[in-house]
């Protein structure tokens, strides 16, 4: 083992407790295995990992709880641990929550000056008062460290900011100088490894006493699918980053090929592109990758596929979504063939196959795809007339045909947009009905098309009753075809136990577009059909079961006792305060320009299917390229919606005289307070608590002055939208076969709405209530809701009933005032829309209802005035009973 | 003498001598005998629950007793008296309803000592005497769950000892403290949130005073109650840089010494010692003797074990005149330098290799 990568002094750090890392581990996490999730920390131990990464990022976690949770039990374990912890996580709170619990000395990943010195200090500060050793990124306020002079300066200053302003201890800093990946077939990339191993040595130097971490696998990030020479390049890697000073790093131990069993032709040519020796040195890896396992063709960077052949070009295009030259060339190519046709069913298709491909593989991101699909459907719209003139009107015969609609009082179609796109891509044929389409159309629609499966999307809640509805009808009809379930709310679970009981056919929940594709052709395979639908139905079976002995454990309160528990805030000492612009307040064509600086852009590329935190994602080794792209395009298309007034943004708010009475909230006609003018609803939490936990059970209307106080208190409403002229031009767009430019419109305007409520809320804060006039926070505080008040929406986690969504509007005059209506299930009108109440007590926080039992939902449906299996219908998500089965007495705790 | 000046001496004695420690405190209380209305004393008479045990809280109904305990030890030799607060935090205050009494025990706690200590500094000006406020362990932990069949459940979480402790740290302070000492530490994750109470407080308040602290290793295995060995835990302390580390209570001097060695050999502070007189007898009193525990100690302070030396469960003044009479001239131990390398723990510890 003389050459093998010099790993005595090298700590290797275990991953597979990371949810970002480990599939394994995010299932088991995600639903709730701890015990599963245990013994993979325990084996990661017992092959000798020294530190285990504990991560629970993940977008469908309460992080800080599963985090929380792991290091408790694990604190019970002592085969576990017995090793220090390192807390990763990219949020602060994450971290901090896992500091709290640790009684050894543990190591934070990771922290840095990305949003500026103050910012780093505090928590430096913090890491040091907790006792922990620290993981630094290289990255400031300008960016993601990449060459090495930048990794040096970053690390120096960080260096110097801990020593000499925090006084951490020198020997518990790592730095992690950020190893990104190499042989990209983009040239700035080829010096990635060296400007680390290099950027290594000085920081040694430099930065006496800390240590060097990274994660290795960001390195041969071009190489999936070729996991020797993956290998090859860590092991490599390793062998000369490790004398310049790397000691640390988060590496599969067991998958790193000794240095010198690594084929020498193979080393030398990995060897070359780590060290990147010569020009060739990527070109030169790729020749041999294959023969070491069947890896990729990389794309090549260079613009000369100009001079390609016509057939190669579109191939190019259609890959690299470039629809500038796509008429040229189609028309080019059309005149080589013998018919029309024949270039769909040949160029186009072949590139539309690699762009499956390499989706379907990871290997491109749905952005890309998207354009993909816009230079395709140009392509088609410039041969169509030719085709028709032929007077053959064939088409190829499709995959298969696909039936998409959102339902009925639903009216969000972005991710129903994008599936469809993405199917189209792969040679399905799409029938797409829009929004708020009912069931009976759906299904007449899909015999008239002689569709092959059902695709429903919807994104608010009541949207999943109406899928159980559309299954149903499916079920009477006697239908047999697929039904896909998609959309923000949906979730595996609740395809399983509400769905699909419901219908003898085969239902399948969708989690994002990327799966569409492969769930679409498993079931129209003629021969794994069969199979794959009995397995989906045994699995759904089986989660059945699992969800209903979960229900069992899942004790309530009865609800006089919850409201016994009810927060109780000292009024006695509290000044409600009283709006400076009592009333409403219009607000006609709200200046754009205003909101833009206050986008919220996570969410943007969450829409995209990029995950991760803005900006960092700009940067990110993986998808940084495609979020680049998506971004330039998204700053292009705001500049036109400001600068051509694209959209119109209108909201109205409004403050009322208001007092608690029980768990509902009356609001005055005047401050005489002795009419009232609407009674607002709402839901208490009525979960049962561990053991001596006696945390209150909330309700909103804990955070009004009770009437009995004979306190002033107001509450206030508004509804937003940014969406007034939106449809329009989004249809234009789909008519020129833009989906791209269309679904990217529909976004920016979900986010300007946002935006505008955010907005809003901050002036109601310092202006129009005026609680917080000295208030002055950045973007980032504002996004990280810091301060004080909130603006929960009917529908969501506070309030999930959204037929009070109706009182909201009917008080704010929100259609007359706004132009926004709702659907019959509450959904808003236009779409990009967000509407909601105002708490201003400083100590209100947003919180989630969770299920409540049927003891609430009767009073809540007599406090309402509605008839109780009305109410359990809108509130089906809440409910911790099975509506209509025999009375299942709430349990206390224990 | 100022709190400023007593301790710009304390380096200059730590490094010539070895300092002594006070003993037990309830089982002076025990030899008074005290009965439910004495513990009530007149401001308690109609408490509604029982307070008899709420030892702490005699620092309000019967000050005499627990200044009178004080001034024995320091005749004794004690250069360090510690406060009667081992249990004044509003958690552990719970359980006599007392939680709001909290910040006032450790203020009168506090200032009796102060007061014993005053007058023997009176009584003798060269030789200062050192109050150091006392925060014991609760009686929840915070890394160990209450409910065998959930292992995820605790009764207490990190912010509401961090939050209790505070309110027991600026009580001490304000009462006159010198020194602050978190003591009998059977999980690390509450020491760890009593320093960082601490910290705050002495941020908040613009000071800077000497932390000791001081773990029970709990059995012959060496390890916390919590599970952590003698080096994971002070691996997992060291980054308050206290004044001192060492070990008391649970283990007679006999069965503490490997650990005292242990902490002697990485700690680059002063190492405290302060065992029980013995083990438990059959009727649960301590009953080594004055000399033998003295020779004991005697025995770690020749080999350059410890700085500070005393007596936990069981001892006396009578114990803590041996053992001072034992140390006395006993050059103290001078502090590890151990090499700079970063030091993890779990329930062990880790330390990196060095590059």
């Amino acid at each position: 083992m003389t050459n093998a990568p010099r790993t005595a002094s090298f700590v290797n750090i275990g991953e597979r407790t990371n949810v970002t890392g480990s599939a394994k581990f995010k299932k088991l996490v995600l639903e709730g295995q701890y015990e599963a999730a245990l013994d993979v920390a325990r084996e990661q131990v017992a092959n000798g990992a020294q530190v285990i990464d504990i991560n629970m990022d993940e977008a469908m976690l309460d992080s800080e709880a599963a985090m929380v949770r792991f290091l408790r039990l694990i604190a019970s374990e002592p085969d576990i641990a017995r090793v220090p912890v390192m807390i990763d996580s990219s949020k602060w709170s994450v971290i901090e929550a896992g500091l709290k619990n640790v009684q050894g000395k543990a190591i934070v990943n990771s922290i840095s000056l990305k949003e500026g010195e103050d910012l780093f200090v505090a928590q430096a500060k913090k890491i040091r008062r907790y006792g922990a050793a620290v993981v630094v990124m290289a990255f400031d306020e300008k960016g993601q460290a990449d060459t090495r002079a930048r990794k040096l300066e970053i690390c120096k200053r960080s260096y110097d900011v801990l020593v000499n302003k925090v006084g951490f201890p020198p020997e518990d800093i790592i730095f992690d100088p950020n190893i990104f990946a190499v042989a990209t077939g983009i040239e700035e990339h080829n010096n990635y490894a060296v400007d680390f191993i290099e950027a290594t040595r000085d920081i040694r130097r430099t930065c006496p006493g800390a240590h060097i971490s990274g994660g290795l696998s960001n390195v041969s990030f071009s190489f999936r699918g070729n996991n020797t020479v993956r290998a090859a390049m860590h092991s490599v890697f390793l062998y000369h980053a490790i004398p310049a000073g790397m000691d640390m790093g988060i590496v599969n131990a067991g998958e790193l090929p000794v240095y010198d069993d690594i084929p020498e032709e193979l080393r030398e040519r990995v060897e070359d592109v780590i060290l990147n020796r010569r020009e060739d040195a990527t070109d030169r890896l790729l020749e041999v990758a294959d023969k070491y396992k069947g890896g990729e063709k990389k794309k090549a960077a260079d613009l000369s596929w100009r001079s390609l052949p016509v057939n190669e070009r579109l191939a190019h295009a259609l890959v690299h979504g470039i629809d500038e030259f796509i008429n040229e060339d189609v028309e080019q190519a059309r005149l080589a063939a013998t018919r029309p046709l024949h270039v769909i069913e040949g160029p186009l298709m072949d590139g539309m196959n690699v762009v499956g491909d390499l989706f379907g593989a990871g290997k491109m991101f749905l952005p890309q795809v998207v354009k993909s699909a816009r230079v395709m459907k140009k392509a088609v719209a410039w041969l169509l007339p030719y085709i028709e003139a032929e007077k053959e009107g064939g088409k190829s015969e499709p995959a298969g045909r696909v039936l998409m609609a959102t339902v009925k009082g639903d009216v969000h179609d972005i991710g129903k947009n994008i599936v469809g796109v993405v199917l189209q891509c792969n040679n399905f044929e799409v029938v797409d009905l829009g929004v708020m389409v009912p069931a009976a159309k759906i299904l007449d629609e899909a015999k008239a098309h002689r569709c092959n499966i059902i695709g429903l999307s919807g994104l608010i809640t009541p949207s999943l009753d109406e899928m159980v509805f559309v299954a149903r009808e499916m079920q009477r009809l006697g239908l047999k075809m697929p039904l896909l379930i998609g959309g923000a709310t949906t979730s595996k679970v609740h395809t399983a136990v509400k769905i699909d009981p419901n219908y003898d056919g085969p239902v399948v929940h969708v989690l994002d577009a990327s799966r569409a594709v492969g769930v679409a052709q498993n079931l129209l395979h003629a021969d794994n059909g069969p199979g794959y639908i009995a397995g989906i139905k045994a699995d759904y079976a089986a989660m059945r079961e699992a969800h209903a002995r979960n229900q069992l454990t899942r004790a309530r309160l009865p609800l006089a006792q919850a409201r016994a528990n009810a927060l109780k805030l000292d009024w006695a000492s509290y000044q409600p305060p009283q709006p400076l612009k009592p009333g409403l307040t219009v607000l006609e064509d709200y200046d754009l320009a205003e909101l833009v600086a206050r986008i919220d852009w996570k969410p943007f590329f969450q829409a995209w299917e990029l995950h991760g935190n803005f900006p960092a994602i700009l940067d990110d080794a993986k998808v940084g390229e495609s979020a680049r792209a998506l971004w330039a395009d998204a700053q292009a298309m705001l500049q036109r919606i400001v600068g051509e007034k694209w959209l119109t943004a209108r909201g109205v708010v409004g403050f009322w005289p208001a007092n608690a009475v029980g768990d509902d909230i009356e609001l005055y006609t005047d401050e005489g307070r002795g009419t009232v003018l609407e009674r607002l609803h709402m839901l208490r939490q009525q979960m049962a608590r561990d053991p001596g936990r006696d945390r209150a059970h909330l309700c909103l209307s804990d955070y009004v002055a009770p009437k009995s106080s004979g306190l002033a208190d107001w509450v206030g409403g508004f509804a937003v939208t940014a969406g007034h002229g939106l449809e329009e031009r989004a249809k234009a767009f789909e008519a020129a076969h833009d989906d791209y430019s269309a679904i990217l419109l529909k976004a920016l305007g979900d986010r300007l709405a946002e935006a505008f409520a955010e907005r809003l809320h901050e002036r109601v804060r310092t202006e129009l209530w005026g609680y917080a006039a000295g208030e002055s926070l950045t973007n980032e505080q504002l996004i990280a809701e810091a301060y004080r008040g909130i603006r929960p929406a009917p529908g969501y986690p506070a309030c999930p009933d959204h037929t009070e969504k109706s009182t909201l509007f009917r008080l704010l005059g929100a259609t007359e005032q706004a132009g926004i209506t709702l659907t019959e299930s509450f959904a808003m009108m236009p779409t990009a829309a967000v509407s909601g109440w105002y708490f201003a007590h400083p100590d209100a926080k947003y919180f989630g209802v969770a299920k409540v039992e049927r003891d609430q939902v009767a009073d809540y449906a007599q406090r309402k005035g509605m008839s109780l299996p009305d109410m359990e219908r809108w509130l089906a998500p809440n409910l911790n009973y099975e509506p209509g089965t025999e009375d299942r007495a709430a349990v206390t705790a224990a | 003498m100022t709190r400023e000046e007593r301790l710009r001496r304390l380096d200059d004695i730590a490094r010539t001598r070895i300092l002594v420690i006070d003993g037990a405190m309830g089982t002076m209380i025990q030899r008074h005998k005290l009965e439910e209305e004495d513990y009530r004393g007149e401001r308690f008479k109609d408490w509604p629950h029982d307070v008899k045990g709420n030892n702490d809280l005699l620092s309000i109904t019967q000050p005499a007793i627990i200044q009178g305990i004080h001034q024995q030890y320091l005749d004794a030799g004690a250069d360090i008296i510690e406060t009667n607060t081992f249990n004044s935090t509003s958690i552990s205050m719970a359980d006599y309803h007392m939680e709001k009494l909290a910040y006032e025990l450790n203020f009168e706690g506090a200032r009796l000592a102060r007061q014993a200590a005053d007058a023997a500094e009176a009584a003798d000006p060269s030789r200062p005497r050192y109050v150091a406020g006392a925060l014991g362990p609760t009686n929840r932990t915070a890394s160990i769950s209450p409910v065998v069949t959930d292992p995820g459940f605790r009764n207490v979480d990190f912010d509401e000892l961090r939050l209790a402790y505070k309110e027991q740290t600026a009580g001490l302070i304000d009462g006159g403290a010198d020194l602050l000492m978190v003591e009998t530490i059977f999980d690390t994750l509450n020491a760890k949130a009593a320093l960082f109470a601490i910290e705050e407080v002495l941020e908040e308040k613009g000071l800077v005073l000497p932390v000791l602290i001081s773990g029970t290793i709990t059995d012959r295995s060496g390890r916390t109650l919590s599970g952590q060995t003698t080096e994971a835990f002070w691996n997992s302390l060291r980054h308050v840089r206290p004044f001192s580390i060492g070990l008391n209570c649970a283990l007679g001097a006999d069965l503490m010494r490997p650990y005292i060695q242990e902490l002697a050999r990485i700690a680059d502070v002063y190492v405290s010692a302060y065992p029980n007189a013995g083990l438990p007898n059959e009727f649960g009193q301590y009953d080594e003797k004055p000399e033998h525990m003295a020779s004991d100690l005697q025995g770690w302070a020749k080999d350059g074990l410890v700085n500070i030396v005393g007596g936990c469960c069981g001892s006396t003044p009578d114990h803590i005149r041996a053992i001072a009479e034992s140390v006395k001239g006993v050059p103290p131990r001078a502090p590890a330098q151990p090499e700079k390398l970063m030091r993890l723990s779990g329930l062990e510890p880790f330390t990196m290799p060095a590059f």
